[in-house]
């Protein structure tokens, strides 16, 4: 919207929650943004989420704690938030809305971008394609990232969520260039501690000056966390679109961000949709989810990869739910696993990547590789029914194939899923273990796979 | 007289203005200094309730709103096909030519190139009398497809006063004049306007009869949907119902495709747009970009244009339908459309019903379905066309109970129930062959009698009454273990494996697998179920369970699907003769047995 001059009011009707409703209004905007100074002079931003009939009701990313219906003034300021951008954003980090909290200056503006952003026009998008190697066997082998796509790891309390993620951000390279990726991390509501591991993980690998920080820890402001992400998400469109970077976005925690779109959406009275979430949460999702991807004729990417933590680890609660339905794929992390001592304690059978299919291959990786991921799952799958089946009957009850899937099953666990914390592996190293998996099974076994693969990587046992 | 107002209130994609009196329901308007474009869903008094289709960021009471006095339509004329548009038909290239990569707002763009010319071979003469709905002549549109140019549905009327010669005509060009008696006199042009929310009239309505055929093994062989019917498929998140719903959009035998993208991920569309030039239609050889059209509204997209975009789809299928082509329109996700209306129902304040979806959903979805069908079409010479309507339906936890799920199901007759078990065991396509039903079963049972194969019927039923065998099976398996089970039964088992694999699980991504002819997927059937008599015939004579396990014909037979491919179809012999040669050959080591 063109900037006009700022507007003062000082009539405040109602003080609810997280919202602010100020009467009198002649002049605003919906999603105005709005600066709010109390009694004390201490300056706090919000923003119009209604506006009509004289009235405006205002959302206060601070908080309302100390506001006061009288001596409090409302500036409406004649623009939406903006993010001021440059390319020496790189290396600094910001709090929940933007602004420096490393105690350096402000860095000099190169233009300001609208925190919502605008939909990537899809006749615009590029198609992903283009293979990245985490050196984390159970993504590459079977969970594919692939430049541009969105992909997000399903947690629960405790879980290694972030030091996945952070290995993840370490190691990712797309294969045949030297090019790094820059990093964009928004910590959302979490704790000092989480958001200090990536810090910490970023700068000893020497990844911290290509990187770009947003914090919004547990203790501060919980409206501010609506804009956090859209704040991450504007500088990481600007450095892949504008300074033509490949960049991986991070954000944790997205179910602390829901939880502040729920406080408000109750303090707003609004018609709840299922367990008691607002029906515009998969809009609202989709408008930061959607934020990832490739522009024709256009060098840089986003690669989001959310993080959210599902509600007693229940994966058809709303917000996992709809997550689901908008990313491409997803990555959940087991308890049983976890529980085993297994590192990367990846549900694979829970897990998806739907851009797998484009990112290997004759080409792009190798041509066996497609093949041997789905029979993978199919040998996981079948071996976690055995183990079921085992418990109840014995292994006395078991087929000799079925046995043989106990087996598979095992090793896929010991000598593939799991790795160490700082373990680089290199695709063909990934594919070989593979292998040596599936070569537990009787070739007859192997219907997932062609012919000539099977005649050419299977390892005949002795 | 044009209504002209001011903004009272704003918030999201809802919009008050005043002094509207003049405005009609489902009236488009243009909204704020920027001229967003709305539609009027309620009136109270003379303020208008607007629906806006572009974001409202910056949008400020007191701005001014006019109305166009039209009601939301789309523009139906040559051109439309191999186009991308969002919800209310705005081509997405247009836009990215006036506003780059990102999405504006307030762009006015035209849906159909007006100014290209086509060459027009007219049908109709002067003196002739024409109808609403009469073919004025044909032009060729795409390669693949002669589109015939259609007098309007609501026309009165007339006879042809004067008439155009053959020639390369633009779409603004008068065709033919017509008149009638009382004065009613028009000038046709190579395209009309219809309003989306109401469906295009026909003459009569037909049962349904033909298959669609899909080229998917257990929708064509278990499932089937007929020509002008209707069908859902739901499905909780990454069960597959996006690939699903591309296979029937690449693969179907219809000759217009219309793939709605209604809230879902814009990277879904880009695929859509990248692979379907590159692909060619197995029956015409052409690349499948020119029988397709697209409406995109993503997931990020105005939320108010994604309720249009439903309506917007289907005109543009039943425009086709009236050419008398078999058209097929592709929704995904119905479930967003109906979020669409919970949202925009709630910014109204109605009184919600189910998990805050409006209670008029049910009633939405029912006319949405009913304009399904195989019809003849209005107007002369006579011709029939279809609509077939498939939407995907994305239940929230997965959970078949909820809401959107259950109203859908009674308005369609087709169900493809997708399984998030089979899908995480990476069975795909997951379509639960339990759950799922088809009722158009008896009606296309003919056609495949006649067109491909007289044992069809029997093979199904037969290959499916070992599936459910194993269904009842499983229970015992779960709690005593195969090997309680006796060996005829552990057959059925295996047999039914068999049928998972090499019939039910179909890879969408292999090149030979992701279509499969009728005549092969009726041979795969018959091989399977000769298999299991031959099976069955062995056992009883005494051939041990295990040999019949170590046949090597079983590997052939489940990678038969993707290692032979419809042109080389008659392989499968090949293979029948081999599984024959295997089982004599066990028989004759019995022999061997019982003489030593």
């Amino acid at each position: 919207m063109s900037e006009s001059a700022a507007i003062e009011y000082t009539k405040v009707a109602e003080i609810k929650g997280p919202l602010i409703i100020i009467d009198g209004i002649t002049k605003a905007s919906f999603d105005e943004l709005v600066e709010i100074e109390t009694s004390d002079s201490t300056r706090r931003l919000g923003r119009v989420l209604e506006v009509g009939h004289g009235k405006a009701v205002v959302q206060v990313f601070e908080g309302t704690t100390g506001l006061a219906i009288s001596g409090t003034k409302a500036k409406f300021l004649g623009k939406t938030m903006a993010m001021p951008v440059s390319p020496e954003l790189l290396g600094r980090v910001f709090d929940g809305l933007g602004r420096p909290n490393d105690g350096l200056p402000d860095p000099i503006a190169e233009k300001f971008l609208d925190v919502n952003g605008e939909p990537m026009n899809p006749e615009r998008r590029e198609y992903p394609t283009s293979f990245i190697q985490t050196g984390v066997s159970v993504i590459d082998g079977m969970l594919t990232l692939v430049r541009g796509q969105k992909l997000p790891i399903f947690s629960g309390s405790g879980m290694p969520h972030n030091i996945l993620a952070a290995q993840i951000a370490r190691q990712a390279t797309v294969v045949g260039t030297k090019e790094d990726f820059a990093v964009v991390f928004a910590a959302i509501g979490v704790q000092y501690s989480e958001a200090q591991y990536f810090k910490r993980s970023l700068e000893e690998s020497g990844a911290l000056r290509r990187s770009v920080l947003f914090l919004n820890l547990a203790d501060d402001p919980a409206i501010e966390r609506i804009i956090t992400p859209r704040v991450a998400l504007t500088v990481a469109e600007y450095l892949a679109f504008d300074m033509g970077m490949h960049v991986l976005a991070i954000l944790t925690d997205m179910t602390n961000y829901e939880e502040s779109l729920l406080e408000i959406s109750a303090a707003r009275e609004e018609v709840p949709g299922r367990k008691g979430y607002p029906g515009y949460l998969y809009t609202d999702l989709a408008n930061n989810y959607e934020r990832a991807g490739r522009i024709r004729g256009k060098n840089g990417s986003v690669t989001q990869v959310p993080i959210l933590s599902m509600p007693a680890d229940d994966i058809t609660h709303p917000i996992p739910d709809l997550t689901g339905y908008i990313t491409e794929g997803q990555i959940v992390l087991g308890r049983d696993l976890f529980r085993k001592g297994v590192y990367p304690p990846v549900n694979v059978l829970m897990s998806l990547s739907r851009l797998m299919k484009d990112g290997v291959g004759e080409g792009k990786t190798r041509s066996d590789h497609m093949e041997v991921g789905n029979q993978l799952y199919d040998a996981y799958s079948r071996a976690q029914e055995v183990r079921a089946l085992a418990e109840i009957v014995g292994r006395s009850g078991l087929t000799g194939v079925d046995l043989k899937y106990l087996d598979a099953g095992d090793m896929f666990e010991s000598h593939f899923l799991k790795q160490e914390k700082d373990e680089n592996r290199g695709l063909e190293e990934t594919l070989s273990r593979t292998w040596d998996v599936l070569s537990t099974l009787p070739e007859g076994e192997l219907t997932k796979i062609k012919e000539k693969h099977v005649r050419q990587y299977y390892k005949e046992t002795k | 007289m044009v209504a002209k107002g001011r903004i009272v209130w704003v918030s999201g994609p809802a919009v008050r203005a005043d002094g509207m009196s003049s405005a009609k329901m489902y009236e488009t308007v243009e909204v704020g200094e920027s001229k967003l474009i709305g539609e009027v869903i309620r009136l109270t008094g003379d303020v208008a309730f607007i629906q806006v289709y572009e974001t409202t960021s910056g949008l400020k009471p007191g701005e001014p709103v006019v109305g166009t006095g039209q009601p939301l339509s789309v523009a139906l004329g040559p051109g439309i096909i191999g186009q991308i548009y969002d919800g209310i038909q705005r081509p997405l290239s247009e836009m990215a030519k006036k506003s780059g990569d990102f999405i504006g707002r307030g762009i006015a763009t035209t849906p159909i190139d007006l100014k290209k010319k086509y060459k027009f071979i007219p049908t109709v003469k002067k003196g002739d009398s024409i109808t609403g709905g009469s073919i004025l002549g044909t032009v060729d549109e795409t390669p693949l497809l002669t589109h015939s140019i259609l007098v309007p549905p609501n026309h009165r009327g007339g006879v042809i006063t004067n008439m155009v010669g053959e020639g390369d005509y633009d779409l603004e060009h008068v065709l033919a004049e017509t008149q009638k008696d009382g004065g009613y006199n028009t000038e046709l042009k190579m395209y009309h306007k219809w309003p989306v929310r109401h469906p295009r009239p026909y003459t009569e309505r037909y049962d349904p009869t033909v298959p669609l055929v899909t080229g998917q093994r257990i929708i064509d062989t278990y499932f089937p949907i007929a020509k002008g019917g209707t069908g859902a498929i739901p499905g909780g998140f990454g069960t597959g119902k996006t690939v699903t719903l591309h296979q029937i959009a690449k693969w179907a035998d219809s000759k217009v495709v219309v793939y709605i993208g209604c809230g879902e991920r814009g990277n879904e569309m880009t695929e859509v747009l990248v692979e379907f030039p590159h692909l060619l239609d197995p029956r015409s050889g052409r690349p499948l970009m020119e029988r397709t059209v697209l409406v995109a509204n993503t997931s990020n997209m105005p939320v108010a244009a994604r309720e249009a975009s439903i309506y917007t789809g289907v005109t543009i299928a039943e425009y086709y339908r009236d050419m008398g082509f078999d058209t097929v329109l592709v929704a995904d996700s119905t479930s967003r459309w109906a979020e669409a209306l919970r949202e925009m129902s709630g910014r109204l304040e109605e009184m919600p019903a189910e998990e805050g979806y409006p209670s008029y959903l049910a009633s939405r979805l029912a006319e949405f379905y009913e304009r399904a069908g195989r019809v003849r079409s209005l107007g002369l010479p006579e011709r029939s066309g279809s609509v077939t309507l498939i939407g995907a339906v994305s239940p929230s936890g997965a959970d078949f109970t909820e809401p959107v799920t259950t109203h859908t199901i009674r308005f369609i007759k087709t169900f493809w129930a997708l399984d998030t078990r089979l899908a995480y065991s990476r069975h795909y396509p997951s379509i639960n062959w339990m759950l799922s039903y088809s009722g158009y079963l008896e009606d296309v049972a003919k056609w495949w009698k006649e067109e491909v194969s007289s044992e069809w019927f029997e093979l199904r039923a037969e290959s499916y009454h070992i599936l459910q065998r194993e269904d009842t099976l499983k229970e015992i398996v779960r709690l005593l273990g195969p090997e309680a089970l006796p060996d005829e039964e552990k057959l059925i088992l295996e047999v039914a494996r068999m049928l998972k694999i090499g019939i039910l699980q179909q890879n969408s991504f292999d090149k030979v697998d992701t279509y499969c002819s009728p005549q092969k997927q009726v041979k795969l059937v018959k091989l399977i179920v000769r298999f299991y008599k031959e099976a069955l015939k062995a056992l009883r004579e005494g051939s041990p369970l295990a040999d019949i396990r170590a046949m090597p014909v079983i590997s052939s037979l489940l990678k038969a699907k993707f290692e032979i491919p419809d042109e080389e179809v008659q392989r499968l012999d090949g293979v029948e003769n081999g599984m024959i040669e295997q089982f004599k050959k066990l028989q004759s080591k019995e022999e061997v047995k019982v003489v030593v």
